[in-house]
């Protein structure tokens, strides 16, 4: 599948803003941060920035933006649909949120039971998205639990290493501590969800063939002999991507090291090595850093790894 | 609405293809274009079409496959492919706006481009390709089955099929209503084994394709003998070319 940069920065994002409205909705609720405005606007703003950000550059690959709008409507059979309903439902009670802790200086109580309404929503949001991927058996790489369970792992994940880099410089201790814990369980369980994914796709399970697609599998091996045109055409440049799957042997290594491996050692170096809080800081920007460009390449591969059955007609022989 | 028809008709419009008889000579293509760019998808934009690397949207695509099953026997088939017009359409349910939508009175699978995104999920949902998004006009297209042709009461009644229907020169293509067992489409298809494309994709599509008949073994499998070209009695020929014969030989 074609790697589409706005829908790549979408999903990365989108789940990154998501993932911080989770930890900064369980921190209000145990109490480990006070209704702190600078932090609050610190905290939303980068949450709302990323999921802003994310929703708004996933209209950018639309043919028609400005209508948009009618994605609203048919939520009972399509989950793109359910993710654009969830996205809008779920800035109700996060901008509630927002509102009490930075301009009412209150987070625990309702406020919290609100901003863990509004976390709740905002996982389900990322579990619509992951499943618009999931649902589509046209391409068995996503058509399994691991593409839903990675959306979910990755997304808080990726906003845990961020809060936990807010927290430390806000000098939260307590709140630091409970997500430095909680970014290393996602970190190992991220790792772990996308090495059983690729060992799924990888695994030479079959779900079609050219045989199959061309209903001529019992006269023996098919091949595409002359292609309908000789030029690409859309089906080609959309679903028929070929240029990553040669690189992905290269790229699923730098995915793991820069996505998962490199943000655990960092977090694992300063709780254990006598860092200066500066020190501290720059090493859990690091992690975040390293952890966004390893998701870029990990999302990249996502796409580009995933082989579509209208392939099977262009000379692919399974998918 | 992108949910299927609750209580579709037992009208199943659709097209029989003998692979068989297709002889690869994209006519179909042609038509279904031609038609097609004037009717209600139109236009079926074209990018750079007298240039080095022209394309454009096309609602049949014709490719040609070789079969061989590793004893040295092989075949060369034409394989025309378009949209199946699925009875569990996978390009319908996933569409976010509605624009996707399969009519309940016929089954035909069609796209309302008045409230189409350009979202091109439902292209990822068809395992066959049979959507192509125009760039020009920002819209996803798909074969209507000719739609604007089939029920078309200003056309004589042996017109209203389908243009790929009407032009295939070799008559490999054949429309009806594969819901209905005692039309002519469906005795053909009992009668030729027709399959589906693809059926474990769970998209349960209409169209058929006939697959091509078993190659005859022995003395029958064999081509049909030539003519004898080193006769060279001159019988039959002419008055002059018979005595040039003469003198000459």
């Amino acid at each position: 599948m074609h790697p589409a940069k706005s829908v790549i920065f979408f999903t990365t994002a989108s789940g990154a803003g998501y993932g911080l409205m989770v930890w900064l909705a369980l921190l209000a609720a145990l109490g480990l941060v006070p209704a702190d405005q600078a932090f609050g606007i610190v905290g939303f703003g980068l949450a709302f920035a990323l999921i802003v950000g994310g929703l708004l550059s996933s209209t950018f690959h639309l043919g028609h933006p400005e209508r948009a709008w009618r994605a609203f409507s048919q939520w009972r059979s399509s989950w793109l649909s359910r993710e654009g309903v969830a996205a809008v439902v779920a800035f109700l009670p996060l901008g509630l949120f927002a509102l009490c802790w930075v301009v009412m200086g209150e987070n625990r109580g309702n406020a919290a039971l609100i901003g863990l309404i509004g976390a709740a929503m905002s996982l389900l949001t990322i579990f619509t998205t992951s499943m618009i991927y999931a649902q589509l058996k046209t391409i068995p790489a996503w058509h399994n639990g691991w593409t839903v369970a990675g959306y979910l792992v990755l997304g808080p994940m990726n906003g845990a290493l961020i809060a936990l880099l807010l927290a430390q410089a806000f000098g939260y201790a307590d709140a630091a501590q409970l997500l430095h814990r909680l970014a290393v369980a996602l970190l190992v369980a991220g790792l772990a969800i996308k090495l059983f994914y690729w060992l799924r796709i990888h695994g030479g399970r079959v779900t079609s063939t050219a045989g199959t697609a061309t209903g001529l599998g019992h006269l023996g091996k098919v091949t595409m002999s002359a292609s309908p045109h000789d030029t690409d055409n859309y089906l080609l440049r959309e679903m028929g991507f070929r240029v990553a799957r040669k690189h992905a042997a290269k790229l699923r290594p730098i995915a793991i090291v820069a996505g998962f491996i490199i943000p655990f050692l960092l977090l694992v170096l300063t709780h254990h090595a006598g860092l200066g809080e500066g020190g501290i800081l720059l090493a859990l920007a690091l992690a975040w850093l390293s952890c966004q460009i390893g998701l870029y390449v990990e999302r990249w591969l996502f796409f580009a790894e995933a082989k579509h059955a209208v392939t099977l007609y262009y000379g692919e022989q399974a998918i | 609405m992108t949910c299927l028809p609750k209580d579709p008709t037992d009208k199943k419009l659709g097209l029989v293809i003998d692979l068989d008889i297709c002889v690869g000579c994209h006519a179909c293509a042609v038509n279904c274009k031609e038609w097609n760019t004037a009717g209600k998808s139109a236009p079926l934009t074209d990018y750079d079409p007298y240039g080095k690397k022209p394309d454009g949207v096309w609602f049949n695509r014709i490719h040609t496959y070789e079969t061989d099953d590793g004893q040295g026997n092989g075949t060369t088939v034409h394989f025309p492919r378009s949209c199946l017009h699925c009875e569990d359409a996978p390009c319908v349910t996933v569409c976010p706006t509605g624009a996707s939508y399969k009519r309940t009175e016929d089954g035909i699978v069609l796209v309302n481009e008045d409230i189409c995104i350009g979202c091109k999920l439902c292209s990822w949902a068809c395992p066959y390709g049979a959507r192509e998004y125009d760039e020009a006009e920002g819209v996803m297209k798909k074969c209507t089955l000719c739609v604007d042709k089939i029920y078309n009461e200003n056309l004589p009644e042996s017109s209203r099929v389908p243009a790929c229907v009407s032009t295939c020169p070799a008559g490999a293509r054949s429309f009806g209503d594969l819901g209905d067992p005692d039309s002519e489409v469906s005795k053909l298809v009992a009668a030729r084994g027709g399959i589906e494309l693809m059926p474990e994709q769970g998209t349960k599509p209409v169209n058929r394709y006939l697959p091509p008949r078993p190659r005859k073994k022995g003395e029958e499998g064999k081509a049909p003998r030539m003519l004898n070209h080193s006769d060279d009695s001159a019988d039959g020929a002419g008055l002059i070319a018979r005595w040039v014969d003469k003198i000459l030989s």
